[in-house]
């Protein structure tokens, strides 16, 4: 039996301490969201769209906009839920030092996973923001998607700490990226419509919680209507918890020992 | 027999029979501690003793495998979030954050016991100076000397006013400069009133600091009580250590003859306790052998309590 998380409003101050950093380094990091993203919408968008050409009624680099939105969501939140939350974990003595303070494992497990869901917010944000300049985005439902981003980078972050919590060292996470991340990018539609696949590859790959993400962003910043707005919710929701749930309870048996 | 002064206040640490095992190793075997308001407490053992995992144990990071403890009036592991608002913590390894300079580490320390505003940077100013740090509040944390990292741990432990401070070897791997300053401080702390347990495995320093410790090996207290305590209730005044083979030799002779005094030899040396030391040594000199002759200490009651010598 599984003790459930009970995280406190100290968690913030484990977030706050992430923003605190980020803001020391506030150009390249923004650099950093913009940049890659940004290369992929063009070089894909418009190389490749010319290739493609439309999708019913939406143009190749419409859908990629929003598909890879979803992306970098994930790989963003992922990232720092793994490299970097490890960095502080294992190496920093960061994690230590809070919890000689009146923080528990699962204030920081809380708070690390709302910091890398920020981040997964920030990246997405500079990339509707472009979007939006180059006229890729519908109409104003579009604001509707941050708060579906959000929780999604939620999701993608606690799914990563579970990871996180058996890492001895940085080189484990390339399992991570080869076996669940990479498959789940490439079949979650981001790059093309699932509809392309096989239906058992299609069924086999909706268990993940990637295309239901897109399922929910794509629609909202592209006009399109919600087929199962509930399912994808539920289980985008039932990812995030569930990591959360473990990965407070693994890491509470990794450092409390 | 002493009569122990009557506490106004309940004991800040009460711990009976603390266990801890790893795989098959008891690594705390039923310890029991009791530490008193305003009191200077040290555990002094070698490394691998135990003394780590008993502090992480008060601070509820541990769960103990048996016994019962209570720290600052909280049952632990149960209230050690609780317990730990009014705690600060030294620990054995640097955890302060590269992330940041000097300043930004109290900051954000502070934040973690949600100290926060105005009130806080007149209170981080006292403690740069405290640490002698007044100056360097940008600097990062990596341009630090080792001293100065150690210095700044100690402050950033007192951002929250706490009533306990907990130090896992305070001053491992500092020069001997670094060291006394760190001990300045500590001295200062307990006169203000502040409670304090420190582990180490320096003699010296326990000696010198703690106004009570207990001597820790393999898991177990095998004794308790103020320093100079512990020196009179087992060993002799008097050490003559025996440095060279001839020496030895003449060393092991007089012992032989027993009248009040007791040899140990402890790797080259011999080591003769005694409570009159001079016939012994008055015949160490006519025969011209070097020796040193010491008042006894920690060490020594180390070495009669365990068998083997602190240092490992």
């Amino acid at each position: 039996m599984i003790a459930l998380p009970r995280p406190s409003f100290r968690s913030l101050a484990v977030w706050q301490r992430n923003l605190r950093v980020w803001r020391k380094m506030l150009l390249p990091s923004i650099l950093g969201h913009f940049g890659e993203p940004l290369l992929y919408l063009l070089a894909f968008g418009y190389g490749f769209g010319r290739l493609v050409g439309d999708l019913g009624e939406l143009s190749y680099v419409a859908f990629l906009a929003s598909g890879i939105i979803c992306s970098s969501a994930l790989f963003t939140a992922s990232f720092e839920a793994m490299y970097s939350a490890f960095t502080r974990m294992a190496n920093q003595q960061t994690w230590n030092a809070m919890l000689n303070a009146p923080l528990v494992v699962d204030d920081i497990v809380l708070g690390e996973v709302l910091w890398a869901a920020t981040k997964g917010l920030m990246s997405a944000m500079a990339i509707l923001l472009v979007a939006t300049a180059m006229g890729l985005v519908a109409d104003w439902r579009a604001l509707w998607a941050l708060p579906v981003v959000a929780l999604s980078g939620f999701t993608f972050a606690a799914c990563a700490m579970v990871v996180t919590a058996f890492a001895r060292n940085y080189d484990f996470f390339l399992y991570y990226f080869t076996l669940i991340l990479t498959p789940m990018l490439l079949t979650g539609g981001v790059f093309f419509p699932r509809e392309q696949f096989p239906e058992w590859l299609q069924g086999l790959t909706y268990v993940l919680p990637l295309p239901h993400a897109v399922d929910l962003i794509r629609p909202l910043l592209t006009g399109g209507s919600l087929h199962q707005p509930w399912l994808n919710l539920a289980v985008v929701v039932g990812y995030g918890l569930a990591g959360l749930i473990s990965a407070t309870a693994l890491i509470r048996r990794r450092m409390i020992c | 027999m002493r009569v122990e002064q009557p506490s106004a206040a309940a004991p800040l640490v009460v711990a009976h029979g603390l266990c801890k095992r790893y795989g098959e190793q008891w690594v705390v075997d039923g310890v029991d501690l009791e530490v008193r308001q305003g009191e200077f407490f040290g555990l002094l053992g070698p490394n691998g003793a135990g003394k780590t995992t008993i502090l992480r144990m008060l601070l509820g990071l541990t769960p103990p495998d048996g016994g019962e403890l209570q720290v600052l009036g909280e049952p632990i592991p149960a209230r050690a979030r609780e317990a730990r608002t009014r705690i600060g913590v030294v620990p054995q390894f640097d955890s302060l954050d590269p992330d940041f300079t000097v300043r930004e580490n109290l900051v954000t320390y502070a934040s973690y016991f949600g100290l926060r505003g105005k009130d806080l940077a007149p209170r981080i100013a006292e403690l740069l100076a405290l640490a002698n740090l007044e100056g360097r509040e940008d600097t990062p944390i990596a341009a630090l000397s080792g001293g100065m990292k150690r210095r700044l741990t100690l402050v950033r432990a007192l951002v929250n006013e706490p009533r306990l401070v907990v130090l896992d070897e305070p001053t491992t791997g500092l020069d001997p400069q670094a060291r006394h300053h760190i001990w300045q401080r500590l001295r200062e702390l307990r006169d203000t009133g502040t409670t304090l347990i420190m582990t180490t495995h320096y003699m010296e320093e326990a000696e010198r600091l703690c106004d009570r410790l207990a001597i820790i090996d393999a898991g177990r207290v095998l004794a308790s009580a103020s320093p100079r305590t512990l020196i009179q209730a087992h060993i002799e005044p008097h050490v003559i250590e025996l440095l060279d083979a001839p020496g030895r030799a003449a060393g092991e002779v007089l012992a032989a003859r027993g009248a009040g005094v007791r040899a140990y030899r402890a790797g080259d040396l011999l080591l003769l306790y005694t409570a009159t030391p001079g016939a012994l040594l008055g015949e160490l000199d006519a025969a011209g052998h070097r020796y040193l002759h010491r008042p006894a200490n920690l060490e020594d009651v180390f070495l009669k309590l365990t068998g083997h010598e602190l240092r490992d």
